[in-house]
């Protein structure tokens, strides 16, 4: 596992999980004047993004209060929250570069490589992995590679608080669910197309109900025993299969983290 | 006795509840109304402290309490409505947020009379796209109005009410952090004391309640505080929104009143394990809450009875776990998010959640030995309040429960695995260099 890591980081002798960004280990210039705040006379910034930034100034008491929305804002005009994204909203913000880069490397729905601008976040904590998420992550992703999808991050995402309609993922906020392995292709394919995904399996689609619950006020009132067993798996097939058929081979659990997982904050 | 207690989510079916016109129309902002032209910020307060109202979120700390800590003054003050709700198992403020949205502001809006604050904020995960959108519509309904703004229905009170997007970092849940998330920094935990109620946002007084917490006052105000602490059991009033999700077959939120037993919400509501499972165990408050056995199935579900049981109710989630799930993946999943989710501040949480998580990998690759599991639990130990605040805890706790209830299966794991990553050395010889390996052993 070791010469694993240290030939993905080429690095020998690393002990890291991923590799690291390039520069990571490059020396301080200590000669390089101080990045300072931009002059917003000579930093070019789009019209429409500086309305939106200032108008989000002005929702707050502290103007370094705008920073998520800024931020936010920016990384959906450029895609990403590029050196180029960051040097403009501190431009408007009046603040320097450098905060910001601190702010967007925090936060996990910051963009910091230029992997999207679209995105499929697969949750695979704790409730979703109760039932079987990692199988439904591995095929969506897959299934990605096989159809060369661009301009999308697919990844792994942390409880995206919807673990009753577990396994689920969020495609550009729509949150979609429950799912499983077979669902990859058509998820895939609208996403690619364009087209609207998973129809009516959408939380915010208004007929949207959880598998298990469609006469729901019925099913209050009478009780746990009178719908009992047989609602449990009429859409729900993955269910029959136990989410970890044995112990081993024992790395089946997490091991797979795929390379294009970007590095944790 | 149907087991569902809806108080809360009373009108949630409602088509359309999230405008303005239908939730008005099912008696909506009365109790604003009431709070405000009726009664004074100090009846307010006393409303909601003899309700007993407990915090939803997690701490399960009285809310009338927390707003008479709000100094008094002419200082600015800040009402925050926590509604990052990102702990593994919990998903009730999506649905108030995204049905009910005019249920939270009319919270929000008593809640800024208890508190004397005058500026509001809704801190909501950035991953609640649609949730966030809804909100804001309902904002702007609520200042077009009147309710939202300066003098609101001709009384001397205002507020300001804006709804921030995180994006995206479970430790702005907690609650300092979220106040340095909405000034713009990166969200790290303060040191407390002092406590938000004293110096908070922008250093002024700030009070912070859960989404769920909120949505309960305008009922307080509405029905009166008697009535609210007639439900539930001992000092846990009122209701709780509990989130059942994992290996059930009913996975959803449902309401109960709180003392409900555990069983009637596992099995009655959520429908139990699927067919021909059992049990293993349960997080009855989230996955930051140690794990109880089926034993405590029959506890009422309140915050002392979970406490009691060496556990807490949390966010009221419970998520369940069948015996056909090896409690190591577990173990792993979870320590795998504290690790993402720590902020790095404090060494005891960021250190102890990588090697927690370094631990548990080799359990799970063959590559520990029985003395690992002492080392894991005193890395545990070594966590447990000794950080700014709860996260590492939060992992500590789950995980150092999951080893005591379940050392078995954590030997018996680690014996396997050593025999199976023994035998894949021994394959990786080849199927062919197998063969005459053994044929060589047997001659």
């Amino acid at each position: 596992m070791a010469e694993e890591y240290s030939q993905r980081s080429g690095d020998q002798g690393a002990i890291r999980s991923a590799p690291l960004p390039p520069g990571w280990d490059t020396a301080v210039d200590l000669d390089k004047a101080p990045a300072t705040i931009p002059d917003p006379a000579e930093t070019e910034v789009p019209e429409a993004l500086r309305a939106q930034i200032e108008t989000i100034i002005a929702r707050y008491p502290d103007r370094h209060s705008a920073a998520l929305p800024a931020l936010r804002a920016a990384q959906e005009t450029h895609g990403w929250c590029s050196p180029q994204a960051i040097e403009q909203v501190a431009a408007v913000m009046q603040v320097t570069p450098a905060y910001l880069s601190s702010v967007a490397t925090f936060y996990d729905m910051l963009r910091t490589q230029p992997t999207g601008p679209r995105y499929v976040y697969v949750c695979t904590s704790v409730s979703c992995h109760l039932r079987n998420a990692k199988a439904v992550y591995n095929a969506i992703a897959q299934e990605a590679r096989d159809q060369s999808l661009e301009g999308v991050e697919v990844r792994e995402f942390e409880c995206l608080g919807a673990c009753d309609m577990a396994p689920m993922a969020s495609i550009d906020g729509r949150y979609v669910g429950p799912l499983d392995g077979s669902d990859a292709h058509e998820l895939i394919s609208a996403i690619k197309e364009r087209r609207a995904i998973l129809p009516g399996r959408g939380l915010e689609d208004s007929d949207y109900r959880l598998p298990w619950d469609p006469d729901a006020a019925t099913a209050r009132s009478a009780g746990p025993e009178a719908t009992g067993g047989e609602l449990k798996r009429k859409t729900q097939p993955q269910e029959g299969d136990p989410p970890h058929p044995d112990v081993s081979p024992p790395g089946g659990t997490v091991k797979d983290r795929s390379e294009e997982e970007p590095e944790d904050q | 006795m149907s087991p569902e207690t809806r108080v809360v989510l009373r009108n949630i079916e409602e088509p359309g509840l999230h405008t303005l016109d239908v939730y008005e129309r099912l008696g909506g902002y009365k109790s604003l109304r009431k709070a405000l032209l009726e009664m004074s910020q100090e009846t307010v307060l006393t409303e909601i402290e003899e309700s007993g109202l407990r915090g939803r979120g997690g701490a399960g700390f009285s809310m009338g309490k927390k707003a008479s800590f709000i100094p008094r003054g002419t200082m600015d003050k800040f009402l925050c409505c926590n509604a990052d709700e990102s702990e593994p198992g919990a998903f009730k403020d999506r649905l108030l947020m995204q049905k009910n949205p005019h249920l939270l502001i009319e919270g929000c809006i008593i809640g800024s009379i208890a508190a004397g604050a005058n500026k509001g904020f809704i801190f909501i995960r950035g991953e609640y796209s649609h949730q966030a959108d809804i909100l804001e519509a309902a904002v702007i309904e609520a200042y077009a109005k009147g309710y939202l703004g300066a003098e609101i229905l001709g009384s001397e009170h205002s507020l300001e009410l804006v709804v921030h997007r995180g994006e995206g970092a479970y430790i702005c849940g907690e609650e300092s952090a979220l106040l340095d998330g909405l000034e713009g920094k990166r969200g790290n935990p303060r040191l407390k004391p002092p406590f938000p109620a004293n110096q908070g946002l922008y250093q002024g007084p700030t009070l912070i309640n859960n989404v769920e917490t909120l949505c309960n006052v305008p009922l307080i105000i509405e029905k009166g505080a008697k009535w609210f602490a007639g439900l539930g059991m001992d000092k846990s009033t009122g209701t709780k929104i509990v989130s059942v999700s994992g290996n059930v077959q009913k996975p959803g939120n449902y309401e109960i009143e709180l003392g409900t037993p555990v069983r009637e919400i596992v099995y009655g509501l959520a429908g139990g394990p699927p067919a021909g499972r059992e049990i293993k165990g349960f997080f009855p408050g989230g996955s930051s809450a140690p794990v109880l056995t089926p034993d405590s199935l029959d506890l009422p579900y309140t915050f002392e009875a979970m406490a009691e049981a060496g556990s807490m109710l949390g966010s009221g989630s419970i998520i369940v776990i069948d015996d056909s799930v090896p409690i190591v993946g577990v173990a792993l999943r979870l320590a795998e998010f504290y690790r993402h989710e720590s902020c790095g501040k404090c060494v005891p949480c960021r250190e102890g959640t990588n090697w927690t998580v370094k631990t548990l990998e080799r359990i799970d690759s063959g590559e520990a030995t029985p003395m690992d599991l002492e080392i894991l639990s005193q890395v545990q130990l070594n966590i447990i309040g000794n950080c700014l605040c709860v996260l590492g805890d939060s992992m500590a706790m789950p995980i150092g429960s999951m080893i005591k209830h379940f050392r078995e299966e954590f030997e018996e794991h680690i014996e396997a695995a050593r025999a199976a990553a023994d035998r894949d050395h021994v394959t990786g010889l080849g199927a062919g260099e197998l063969a005459s390996a053994q044929g060589a052993g047997a001659a």
